[in-house]
């Protein structure tokens, strides 16, 4: 949240307030399940209630919708599940041989990164493949926590950031 | 014919997810410190979750539970990563404060081994190099 | 398959369980404790399931949201005691 908005935000702040009512909107009805006009006319209350509150406290644009990579975010996020399920495979391997076959290590990983919001999904990729953590986000260098060396060395390679940095063009 | 072969589906993503969880768990109480028991936490939270919840979206078929098992995981899927991440800095937080030997990473170092989790020194010679 | 998923799962929750109890740090009881809310979201789904109504996935789904919370709310407050005054306020 240490982000500054700037002042072009508002003639677009008005679309992306649309798109979160629209958001907001259909999770409401897919979690409502009763279509009576008094409960709809509730739902889209509670709807205008939460983008009020949202504009309010500044978050509604590009950085929390990003629709301007919406594709190829879809497309990363499919590149990521498959990473996602070869560490798992690793580190349950490494779970049922036990101590052994794991050798912890911290190292700090650099990061070319500019915008925020790339750096958070790099970030949080990290984590969310298991056998590495993120531990902390700073300019420049991330501090990576992994269950083996190859985990460290394989963001080393720099491929998912490769990936986070084609996101952002 | 269809529905047999996505019950076999189901029943076998439910499986495997079990699967899954209870190495995950494993993990948990076998791995000698916390960052490593974090790994094995969040292989629970990703493919083990995926696939049990991905198993009940076969069961349940077309229809509201469906949309509302996909919330269920797009919601997990956002905030593990969060809450493993926060844990993790919580976590640097405390042991620089009791000068622990994790947080050498960040201060090579800085204080002695105090704690009874494996004191890790190769961790700190690894961190220099790398 | 279903219920020994539920069996599956009742497991792990007692392994996280235990893992809480032995946890030699707080923040391996957090672990332990965020890994029992996330399995206890899935044991609700999967119990829904076995016992034929779907509907109630709905619990399921505010069990997530207030586990979230809750882990975010207890690691602020560990944070905030551990770290030196200003320090945990870094954001």
């Amino acid at each position: 949240m240490t982000t500054k908005k700037s002042v072009k935000a508002t003639d677009s702040g008005l679309r992306y307030s649309l798109y979160l009512s629209l958001v907001l909107g259909l999770i409401w009805l897919g979690n409502s399940g009763h279509y009576s006009p008094l409960l709809l006319a509730f739902g889209a209350l509670s709807v205008f209630l939460v983008v009020w509150i949202a504009r309010r406290m500044r978050v509604v644009d590009g950085e929390s919708q990003p629709f301007h990579m919406s594709f190829r975010l879809l497309a990363y996020y499919g590149w990521l599940f498959r990473k996602i399920v070869e560490s798992n495979i690793k580190v349950a391997g490494c779970a049922w041989r036990g101590r052994s076959a794991i050798s912890p290590v911290s190292a700090r990983v650099p990061c070319a990164l500019q915008s925020d919001l790339s750096r958070v999904i790099y970030a949080n990729s990290i984590t969310l493949t298991p056998g590495t953590v993120t531990v902390s986000l700073d300019k420049g260098e991330l501090l990576v926590h992994a269950l083996t060396e190859s985990g460290i060395a394989e963001l080393q390679t720099g491929e998912m950031e490769g990936r986070v940095a084609r996101l952002d063009q | 014919m269809i529905e047999s072969a996505v019950s076999v589906l189901a029943a076998m993503m439910l499986g495997l997810g079990s699967f899954f969880m209870i190495s995950g768990a494993l993990g948990i109480l076998r791995f000698p410190d916390f960052y490593s028991r974090m790994h094995a936490a969040s292989m629970t939270d990703t493919l083990g979750t995926y696939l049990i919840i991905g198993g009940l979206m076969f069961t349940a078929g077309w229809g509201l539970p469906l949309f509302k098992l996909t919330l269920i995981l797009v919601f997990i899927f956002f905030t593990s990563p969060t809450a493993g991440h926060a844990l993790a800095k919580s976590a640097q937080l405390s042991e620089l404060r009791l000068g622990g030997e994790q947080s050498g990473s960040a201060k090579p170092g800085a204080g002695g081994v105090h704690s009874d989790q494996h004191p890790d020194s190769r961790d700190l010679a690894r961190a220099d190099r790398v | 398959m279903i219920i020994a998923t539920a069996v599956a799962l009742l497991v792990v929750m007692v392994m996280a369980l235990v893992r809480a109890l032995l946890g030699p740090t707080i923040h391996d009881r957090i672990l332990a404790v965020n890994v029992f809310g996330t399995k206890t979201v899935l044991l609700i789904s999967v119990i829904c399931f076995i016992s034929g109504r779907p509907e109630f996935i709905d619990i399921a789904l505010v069990y997530a949201l207030i586990n979230f919370v809750s882990i975010i709310g207890v690691l602020k407050y560990f944070e905030y005691q551990g770290a030196s005054a200003g320090e945990g306020a870094s954001d």
